[in-house]
């Protein structure tokens, strides 16, 4: 068992203009999208996104929902052209999703990676908002790595987790959703209101929790479900499932993203293995999961179905403790270093914040975001309904070094950070060596011109000359690496010299 | 602790020696987290400098549509 896995994180972010709350969001998620391929070389236009496998409406349930029902804003695959759309050279999708940019990392396979690619994206949102704060005629654009404007709008950021298809649904669902109830503790992004339009005062711990209105649902944009039931693979569907996971907080903190991808990731592995053999089964989820968030004394007791009663961090111990003992009978001695780093941050983190949350204060984003809330409070008496803390709550996510307050406590020294900067820099526009994300974005960086579309499973080349599109399926995500593909590239100068090779190598 | 009982994790012997130790307990991290608890008053005046002027405009100005 190991944290390892085929992941990746998509980051919706949140966007206005300085001054003018009636900009058109949908037309300004096309400019950044826009700003950052031009400064890149690309246009969105021209490596543009290939729908043939996307199938938002597939349920993991095992039926379709059919079109005609399905709220306008499900229908992901229609392709509109007003509406920007980039792969880029580290193998990630940039893109407008619904009235929002949206940074879809490419697969990896380890937290680590994870975390590493999406702060990639923050810095790819922050060269957009520099470029067009220099473009003539616009006020420019600010982008936050948020979840709520607190006034009733949520927007996501969503994990996916690549799963054997023979592992039933059902073993996730019921495992998955006492996890998700308390997972929040260690990696709620904090937020100052209660309720999904704030109507009442006070601090939360995470910024999506209030956003959940059901259990298991297909949904992502209205009543949202813990469960998300999206069966849209990417890979060779009668193999694999990819779980979206939708009830996630955008994190800048790296040891709470660390623990979120982490930790959700040995859960699964334990479901996988039928190795968690503890009911964790909670009485009303969506109720408690609220009630957890609305208490950052982290007081709050969960019931179980069996009428034992918890708190998050007891229930989170529960799933660590099954972890622990799983690892030490089959792997006891031999366990990868991933895993090693996230069952030991796991165990520190959980011990702390049951004595006192605060201890947590350069670990975990709520934590970090509810002390200097707490210090304006105290210096300046203000009822949780002041307006400033309103605006700290929102300016925390600034992707601006110099305006977003997370990264001005991180500069400060007050964040533990795990992934170097120069990592983060890398990645922009490097891929990830070790899936098939290698090969699209060496494709991207060297054919660009030749590449009429690319998705996340496949890679459609427009050959001068030819008049048929030819397509390269990329249906197993760990093949498709620089060990597998690497020379070939290296010594393939244009696409019909590569399309040459792999036809020779599959012939 | 009501309820339930656990076994407190141990550190274990084949745990890596690179894997990072629980930090708070030593008195290196409790002396740190009170430098930080000193440094509240300075972080709160840097953030002063930063902070939109207007907080009441900048937050009723912050609406968002709804995403996934």
């Amino acid at each position: 068992m190991t944290v390892r896995r085929v992941m990746g994180i998509e980051t919706e972010y949140g966007i206005s203009v300085p001054g003018d709350p009636t900009a058109n969001p949908m037309l300004l998620s096309g400019y950044v999208v826009n700003a950052y391929a031009s400064m890149r070389g690309s246009r969105s236009g021209r490596a543009g996104w290939d729908y043939e496998d996307e199938m938002p409406l597939h349920d993991a349930r095992g039926f379709e929902v059919a079109r005609q029902v399905a709220d306008a804003s499900q229908l992901t695959d229609e392709e509109d052209p007003t509406l920007a759309n980039v792969v880029l050279t580290n193998g990630a999708r940039l893109y407008v999703d619904h009235a929002h940019p949206e940074y879809s990392s490419p697969e990896v396979t380890s937290p680590r990676a994870a975390l590493r690619w999406d702060r990639a994206g923050e810095r790819i949102m922050l060269e957009s908002v520099r470029r067009l704060s220099t473009a003539p005629g616009t006020a420019g654009v600010n982008l936050y790595k948020n979840n709520t404007d607190g006034k009733g709008a949520s927007y996501g950021t969503h994990e996916n987790y690549l799963m054997p298809r023979e592992t039933p649904f059902s073993e996730i669902t019921h495992h998955l959703i006492p996890f998700f109830v308390a997972r929040q503790v260690m990696c709620g992004a904090g937020r100052v209101g209660i309720g999904q339009d704030s109507t009442q005062a006070g601090f939360q711990i995470a910024q999506r929790s209030d956003f959940f209105e059901v259990e298991v649902g297909l949904e992502t944009t209205l009543k949202r479900p813990i469960i998300n039931t999206r069966d849209e693979p990417h890979a060779v569907a009668d193999l694999y499932r990819r779980l979206h996971v939708i009830i996630g907080d955008a994190n800048q903190c790296d040891v709470a993203g660390l623990l979120k991808m982490g930790t959700t990731s040995l859960v699964l592995a334990m479901i996988e293995d039928h190795a968690l053999s503890v009911d964790l089964s909670v009485r009303k989820p969506v109720a408690t999961l609220h009630a957890v968030s609305h208490d950052p004394g982290l007081q709050e007791l969960v019931e179980l179905r069996d009428g034992r009663t918890m708190t998050a961090v007891q229930l989170l111990w529960a799933y660590y403790e099954q972890a622990d003992r799983y690892l030490q009978s089959r792997h006891a001695g031999a366990i990868d270093d991933d895993t090693s780093e996230v069952m030991s941050r796991w165990s520190s983190v959980l011990t702390r914040l049951e004595r006192d949350p605060m201890e947590c204060v350069r670990e975990i984003d709520w934590v970090a975001k509810l002390a200097l809330l707490q210090g304006y409070r105290d210096r300046d008496g203000l009822e949780w309904s002041n307006p400033r803390l309103k605006a700290i709550d929102i300016q925390w996510s600034d992707v601006r070094p110099e305006k977003g307050l997370f990264h001005r406590m991180s500069g400060r020294g007050r964040i533990e950070s795990l992934i170097e900067d120069a990592a983060v820099e890398a990645a922009m526009t490097n891929p990830p060596e070790d899936t098939r994300a290698y090969f699209r974005g060496r494709c991207l960086e060297k054919y660009s011109a030749e590449i009429a579309a690319a998705s996340w499973d496949s890679v459609i080349f427009e050959l001068p000359g030819q008049s048929a599109l030819q397509r390269i399926p990329m249906l197993e995500p760990l093949r498709g690496t620089r060990e597998g593909v690497g020379d070939l590239i290296d010594r393939s100068p244009d696409a019909s010299a590569l399309l040459r090779e792999l036809a020779a190598a599959n012939g | 602790m009501p309820n339930q009982e656990h076994s407190r994790p141990q550190r274990r012997d084949e745990t890596p020696d690179e894997a990072p130790e629980p930090t708070a307990a030593t008195p290196e991290a409790t002396a740190r987290k009170d430098a930080l608890d000193d440094d509240i008053d300075s972080v709160l005046d840097e953030i002063d400098g930063v902070l939109e002027a207007n907080a009441e405009e900048f937050v009723r100005g912050f609406v968002q549509k709804g995403g996934q």
